[in-house]
């Protein structure tokens, strides 16, 4: 059988493999080692000392799934509709709306937490554009 | 049943299509489904309120130039804005932010001047930034509500929404919005930032916000709170004690450009005040 | 049909080659402006749409103009426009696509235009812009193709395709309507608050559309074997001469308003386009030449006996578009926005990556009308001598 067209064929086909593969061979030997967000900023062993235990808005299983969904409603809450206070579901607690001035207060360490997770997903969340991360500080080590 | 080809790519192409926008509906779900909602939410027990903020500027109590300085960059300083710079120190025009700042008498009332006006009268200073309008056209053209009302009459921004289309910057009459034309963080210093606010981005507008993150904690704008003694007065328009109304209904005050019927609510008073 | 497109001679893709790169160079520079900024461009804090914005605004009006085929053709049964209905469609296709393409040039955050859908604002002009243009591509799409389809079946196309060809009628009035609202409804900018705005821009987009379109069924006629006709072909330049008349005159009652009543607001961007205004007149010299280059193809359209000859017909229409695209497409946007609400005069020129971006946009618009043009005359060929019904 002969295979018209042959030549434009496999020159095809070799373009669509080198496409299609791409996300493959150009990861070869980068480590791709499983994120380890870290809590254990200076501010959450504060937070730790005065509640005895480390807590966040909500639960962690909720944060891993739903920040970003929690962060936009925060969003339009405060800039849109004058709210400032959230009322935790999970403790009760109240909270200052707020990635910069609540959020990256306990987190801030962007590298050890935001990031891990962020770059293992590729994920680039341009929050930070705007939002001032806070300065990356030694860990306490006590 | 036998398909011709035809047949198939048509069943194919309209399940795909379905398939495609059955995922796109489960996906933007979550944009459709409602926000928070009280009593999840609140507003802060310490924010203060009003029915309709507004200002009044008392330019005779700013005695030097400093005085002026001073409350320009109390703004520009709690806001992060950029400060462009040529390499001969001047302002940059071309990628120039501000919020608050300074025009001469026949700049900031253009047409109200007349030939024979002293050029003293003409050069005097006067602080001009967003007026805040009732009626205003930029709100108006807004194709995303990224600039709109809130219930207590400021004029928001909010740069998350914002597209840069830049139909605001058109439709304002006073010039009160600025273009983030590259990374403004090219133009900010690190060191003396304000890290509890944000910075901007590039491609979208701002401008001033009646220093709404203040309010919300119980503070007047920054503004206000760096002028002498007098000079600027923030207040509830609709409240009669308030400072503001005492003034805008006992004494001579100008607004800009108000043929035009936008309704600003930032008022110069004439003449001077005793009230301060 | 669409097949039609990659068939072609040494010339056909030498153009498209051409035409490729140049639309490859913009988007190199596009590129470079996505990641520095729009600062990239001559914009600046008083002066905040430009260039990208005036070909938008003109390239609307060049969309809207297929009506003028649509018109004599379908509501009055002017059977001459028969052949030539289609390369109106599909003109109106490639200049709604610039139209689109320049809107996402100039964008700050082009990657949030999702935010227009899904916050639509109907107090917004803007948002219906967005809802009438591609309303239109999306009529233009179907007209054209359905259209063009039934002719190189030979068949009448199918009844239900005359609803949307009489919804196109008053949808192209309300594009270049609703775009002309962009300027006429804003209190801040003198020069554009003008109840005539929407009448001025329908009549220089009556003028400039069907004006490309003869010079682009003159050069059909010369590297086809399609020939659009001598007598369409006049018909259309009737069409032209009549559109600059009613332009170049709503014109002129601009002026009339802003100098008899001598308000300075409405005076001072006049003055400062076509005499200068506190020592700036970097505008004058480009806005004479369009008043002359208008001047110049009036003269040469109003005298049948001038009219008549294709030669001096193509040279007039060139003149014209010229001369629209100067007033339309830079002068009126540049004019809107000097002097600033401060009366202080901050002039505008684009920048070479901004000319370029601009380049590549008019590029891809050419690619998309050339592959379109390829199709209809394609079907043209085959069918000629077939009486075509619609």
């Amino acid at each position: 059988m002969k295979l018209y067209d042959g030549g434009k064929i496999l020159i095809g086909l070799v373009v669509f493999l080198a496409f299609v593969l791409f996300p493959f061979y150009n990861n070869i030997g980068k480590v791709n080692a499983k994120p380890e967000p870290k809590t254990d900023t200076p501010e959450i062993q504060e937070w730790e000392k005065v509640n005895g235990k480390k807590e966040c808005v909500e639960s962690k299983e909720f944060m891993q799934r739903e920040h970003m969904q929690l962060l936009n409603n925060w969003r339009d809450a405060v800039v849109r509709d004058m709210y400032r206070v959230y009322v935790s579901k999970s403790s009760g607690k109240q909270f200052n709306m707020s990635l910069q001035n609540g959020c990256l207060h306990c987190h801030s360490n962007k590298k050890k937490f935001c990031d891990q997770c962020h770059n293992y997903m590729a994920v680039k969340p341009f929050c930070f554009d705007c939002h001032i991360q806070p300065l990356e500080k030694e860990e306490n080590k006590s | 049943m036998s398909l011709d080809r035809r047949q198939f790519l048509k069943i194919a192409g309209i399940s795909s299509i379905l398939g495609f926008g059955a995922s796109v509906a489960s996906a933007t779900h979550t944009i459709w489904e409602k926000g928070l909602e009280p009593p999840q939410i609140e507003p802060n027990k310490d924010g203060l309120i009003a029915k309709r903020w507004a200002m009044v500027v008392d330019m005779s109590k700013f005695k030097t130039d400093e005085d002026i300085k001073m409350v320009t960059n109390a703004c520009h300083q709690t806001h992060n804005v950029p400060d462009f710079r040529n390499p001969d120190g001047t302002v940059d025009e071309k990628f120039e932010i501000k919020w608050i700042w300074q025009e001469p008498y026949e700049r900031t009332f253009p047409g109200a001047e007349n030939q024979f006006m002293s050029e003293h009268i003409k050069g005097m200073p006067f602080l001009v930034f967003c007026n805040h309008c009732d009626n205003p056209p930029c709100v108006r053209v807004c194709p995303t509500k990224a600039t709109f009302k809130l219930s207590n009459g400021v004029t928001m921004q909010d740069e998350h929404r914002c597209i840069g289309c830049r139909f605001c910057m058109a439709a304002c009459p006073y010039g009160s919005r600025s273009f983030n034309w590259t990374d403004p963080r090219k133009a900010i210093n690190a060191a003396t930032e304000n890290k509890a606010y944000p910075t901007r981005t590039k491609g979208v507008v701002e401008k001033c916000t009646f220093c709404t993150e203040r309010l919300q904690f119980g503070k007047m704008p920054a503004c206000v709170e760096a002028a002498p003694k007098g000079a600027m007065f923030f207040g509830d328009i609709e409240d009669p004690n308030s400072e503001v109304r005492k003034i805008v209904s006992s004494q001579l005050t100008i607004r800009r450009k108000p043929e035009l019927g936008t309704g600003p609510a930032v008022y110069y008073v004439i003449g001077g005040s005793d009230h301060a | 049909m669409l097949e039609k497109a990659f068939e072609g001679g040494k010339s056909y893709w030498a153009w498209l080659m051409f035409l490729g790169a140049l639309a490859l160079i913009g988007v190199y520079y596009y590129i470079q402006q996505f990641q520095f900024g729009l600062g990239l461009t001559g914009l600046h804090r008083d002066v905040s749409w430009g260039l990208y914005i005036g070909q938008f605004t003109f390239l609307v009006g060049v969309a809207a103009s297929a009506v003028m085929l649509v018109i004599p053709y379908y509501l009055h049964d002017f059977k001459k426009f028969g052949k030539i209905v289609i390369l109106g469609e599909f003109l109106a296709i490639s200049a709604v696509t610039m139209c689109i393409l320049f809107i996402f040039v100039d964008m700050g955050q082009p990657m949030r235009i999702m935010n227009v859908v899904l916050h639509p604002t109907l107090n917004s002009v803007m948002f219906w812009d967005s809802v009438v243009l591609s309303g239109y591509l999306a009529i233009n799409l179907l007209v054209g193709w359905v259209t063009l389809s039934a002719d190189r079946k030979g068949v009448p196309p199918p009844k239900w395709i005359k609803f949307f060809i009489y919804l196109s009628i008053p949808w192209a009035v309300s594009i270049h309507t609703v775009t002309a609202f962009l300027y006429a409804g804003l209190p801040a900018r003198h020069f554009w608050l003008s109840a005539v705005m929407a009448a001025r821009f329908l009549a220089s987009a009556f003028a400039a559309g069907p004006a490309l379109l003869i010079i682009l069924g003159l050069i059909v006629r010369k590297v086809t074997k399609f020939d659009p006709g001598k007598e369409p072909i006049q018909a259309v330049g009737k069409i032209v001469t009549y559109a600059m008349f009613a332009n170049v005159f709503l014109l002129g009652l601009e002026f009339f308003t802003a100098f008899y009543s001598g308000i300075p607001g409405h005076a001072q961007p006049f003055k400062y386009l076509y005499v200068g205004l506190e020592g700036h007149t970097e505008l004058v010299p480009l806005m004479w030449t369009s008043t002359i280059l208008a001047v110049l193809a009036l003269v040469l359209l109003v005298f049948p006996q001038l009219r008549k000859k294709e030669g001096l017909l193509a040279f007039a229409c060139v003149s014209l578009f010229i001369s629209l695209w100067i007033d339309k497409g830079f002068g009126l946007i540049i004019g809107g926005f000097v002097p600033n609400p401060f009366e202080e005069v901050h002039p505008y020129w684009p920048t070479m990556p901004e000319a370029l971006i601009t380049l590549g946009v008019w590029a891809i618009g050419f690619l998309v009308l050339s592959m379109l043009y390829k199709i209809a005359v394609s079907v043209r060929e085959r069918m000629a001598g077939i009486e075509i019904e619609h």
